[in-house]
């Protein structure tokens, strides 16, 4: 494992870089009747306090799975899980089932996907805060109240005392999924993951609850790992990014360096299929051909080869026999793929070079289909 | 909240009175004539004639309603002639309100007789309903909980043994192999628990337990299937990465959800209840509601038959407005509605 944050940075910054989760090799199995379902096999990554690093990926590529492992949500069902999660120096996989009880919730804290299903319909939302704070608390239920309504009030819900005796079916959508952030951070966890937390919401509150998020991972200090399949999402506010594939990581690095110069085919792809406002209209979305692999029957070598458009460059099938080692690309950027990674650069300024901007809107008359188009403006 | 209760008791009241016209209707409009029982084997057809005038019988039915009506509020004497009471005052039965009717067959108010048999039918259904409620919700609880191992298989297939034999089959087994054969429970029998309450107790453990097997494994399969579909929630997970303990997330999280519609279901039942368990009644001999509408209906006792009926829906109707409130108050989401 080469990649490793602190490697170019400011060693007068070193200290407050200081990995407070450090996730090494884990693997998530789930034996089931189809044969061993491979959800995470082998992710490493570092966490400094106050970052955030978002992890990208289809579905079913093991994100979700992940982070469930952090939390230890895995400890009651049949997965096995090896490996190491570095929380503060405590390995969580190690640790007393009392022990990662205490830190749910308190230390370490989630926010889910959809409000209204991971609400618990028949209690307040101040019952439900409270109860997540004396669970680590004992305090009286008066204090606790005042604590749910603070924590309200700075999620910005207007009428904080009012709604908190309401129940989750009479909020928003938003205010929801601000409700359940407020639940998850009223033990001012120092560790927060968002799964897919604006997945469920409509753009513009989508900005809302991200714009919350950053402020008050700045008030409270708390790393933050989101989950997302949202790349927009991943670029507003994470400062490190993985990219997750067959459940391992492909690519890993800041968010700059992935987006301007990715380095591996499958973040290639991730970015060309997004719809941009700058491409003509009558241009059809360019997916990745192919479907996400079924993760008890992984392709064999490199999990993404089958729908990699470039596997004519590794010489011999070394795609299809060797699984490819995670290996750093560029300084504090690494890549799993077998594609040195000079030719990797090539390949990606030529392929890039041909989605830019279009310096001149083509004639209307002569492309017949742009008559349907023709309130689009340059 | 309050309106809520207001509309469902306004119309739980409505649908009685549907109900007191239908029954009424469909019973004295109905091809029996309720006056041939009046006079036993040599009946001639003036004495019924006669009979039918006295039972007022021969009036319209929208006037025998009305006067059933009134007679639930003031009194009514039977037979209903004025002239007929003052000249043979020792012929005439006086019934006090409510008044639900004579039957000339047992020559009793029909409120005597409910009155004298409801308390066996309460002491049999209650007690057997207590029962299966606490064994069929807790056993299913436990399936669900060990879903997939031993305990779980074990008691789903004991509870779908019970659920397939008929109510008269297993009463007649517990009958005869728990009580007079192995003598693991004392005889039935039925003393008042003014009287004798430690000899109430035991006379009624065999029916209790006979009619309780019977529900307790139709619960145990509810319960059990709800319990596993709430199990599925997202809103457990939120509560164990609150850090929230296993038990907590199954009493306080868990239960509450998946126990709502069984109460749905153990409130019907429980109105049920009131119109007795005949067969249960039947096999041990106990003198209930059950029993009565058995032996009515097959002598065709027509003023006993109403209000058994009227009765039992009374209850019904209740049991269910009891159940619309409390579903309100543990769901809040409903209250809107």
């Amino acid at each position: 494992m080469s990649s490793d944050p602190l490697s170019g940075s400011d060693t007068l910054v070193a200290d407050s870089r200081e990995p407070f989760l450090e996730v090494k090799d884990l693997h998530v199995h789930f034996p089931t009747d189809d044969g061993l379902v491979k959800a995470v096999d082998g992710l490493d990554f570092t966490l400094a306090r106050g970052q955030t690093i978002g992890i990208v990926g289809e579905s079913g590529s093991g994100k979700s799975v992940a982070s469930l492992a952090i939390l230890g949500l895995h400890r009651r069902s049949k997965a096995r899980l090896s490996g190491q999660i570095l929380l503060d120096g405590e390995d969580l996989l190690a640790v007393s089932d009392q022990r990662i009880r205490s830190l749910r919730g308190n230390q370490m804290a989630m926010v889910f996907q959809d409000p209204l299903s991971a609400l618990h319909p028949y209690y307040t939302i101040g019952n439900q805060i409270v109860e997540a704070y004396r669970i680590h608390n004992s305090v009286s239920k008066d204090v606790a109240r005042k604590r749910a309504i603070e924590m309200l009030d700075r999620v910005g819900i207007p009428n904080p005392d009012r709604r908190v005796d309401q129940y989750p079916h009479e909020f928003s959508g938003g205010m929801r999924q601000r409700a359940m952030i407020a639940m998850a951070l009223v033990n001012d966890p120092k560790l927060l993951i968002a799964d897919e937390p604006t997945t469920a919401l409509d753009v513009t509150i989508q900005a809302q609850i991200l714009d919350l998020m950053k402020d008050l991972q700045k008030e409270f200090g708390s790393a933050i790992i989101i989950i997302t399949h949202d790349l927009g999402v991943v670029a507003n506010v994470a400062d490190d990014i993985i990219v997750m594939y067959g459940g391992k990581c492909v690519e890993k690095g800041s968010v700059d360096e992935v987006f301007y110069a990715p380095q591996h085919p499958y973040t290639w792809g991730l970015l060309a299929s997004m719809p941009r406002l700058d491409k003509v209209r009558s241009d059809r979305l360019d997916p990745i051909p192919g479907n996400p692999p079924s993760l008890i029957n992984l392709p064999s070598g490199c999990a993404f080869n089958p729908r990699c458009a470039h596997r004519s460059e590794v010489e011999g099938d070394r795609c299809r026999t060797e699984v490819p080692d995670l290996l750093e690309a560029r300084p504090g950027q690494s890549a799993r793929c077998h594609i040195d990674a000079a030719r990797r650069a090539d390949i990606y300024a030529q392929i890039s070079g041909q989605e830019q901007i279009p310096v001149q809107i083509p004639d209307l008359v002569q492309d017949p289909v742009q008559d349907q188009t023709s309130d689009q403006k340059p | 909240m309050l309106y809520y209760i207001i509309r469902r008791i306004i119309a739980a009241i409505l649908m009685l009175v549907v109900i007191s016209i239908v029954t009424f209707g469909i019973f004295y409009a109905g091809p029996t004539d309720p006056a041939r029982l009046t006079c036993g084997k040599n009946c001639t057809p003036s004495s019924i004639a006669a009979n039918r005038h006295a039972l007022g019988l021969d009036k319209p039915v929208t006037v025998q309603y009305a006067n059933f009506v009134k007679g639930l509020v003031s009194a009514r004497t039977f037979p209903d002639d004025p002239v007929f009471a003052k000249n043979n005052p020792d012929k005439v039965t006086h019934c006090p309100a409510p008044c639900l009717g004579y039957s000339p067959l047992e020559t009793k108010l029909v409120t005597d007789i409910v009155a004298d048999r409801l308390p066996v039918t309460l002491s049999i259904s209650l007690g057997a309903f207590v029962i299966w409620i606490v064994l069929g919700v807790g056993l299913g609880i436990i399936a669900a909980l060990k879903r997939g191992h031993w305990q779980d298989r074990g008691i789903v297939a004991i509870s779908l043994v019970f659920y397939s034999f008929p109510a008269f089959f297993i009463a007649l087994l517990m009958y005869n192999y728990l009580s007079t054969q192995w003598q693991l429970l004392p005889p039935p029998n039925y003393v008042s628990i003014f009287q004798d309450p430690a000899g109430w107790f035991q006379g009624l453990l065999l029916p209790w337990f006979s009619l309780a097997a019977l529900f307790a494994a139709g619960y145990v399969r509810l319960t059990r299937a709800y319990m596993l579909e709430t199990m599925g929630e997202d809103y457990l997970r939120t509560a164990r990465a609150k850090g929230l303990g296993e038990r907590t997330v199954i009493f306080k999280h868990t239960l509450r959800a998946a126990l709502t519609p069984i109460v749905t279901v153990a409130g019907l039942d429980f109105g049920g209840l009131f119109a007795g368990a005949a067969i249960t009644e039947t096999v041990f001999n106990f003198q209930g509601l059950g029993r009565a509408v058995v032996t009515s209906v097959s002598v065709f006792d027509l003023p006993v038959i109403v209000a058994l009926v009227l009765v039992a829906a009374f209850f019904i109707v209740m049991a269910n407005l009891v159940v619309d409130v409390l579903y309100g108050v543990i769901d809040p989401r409903v209250r809107l509605a």
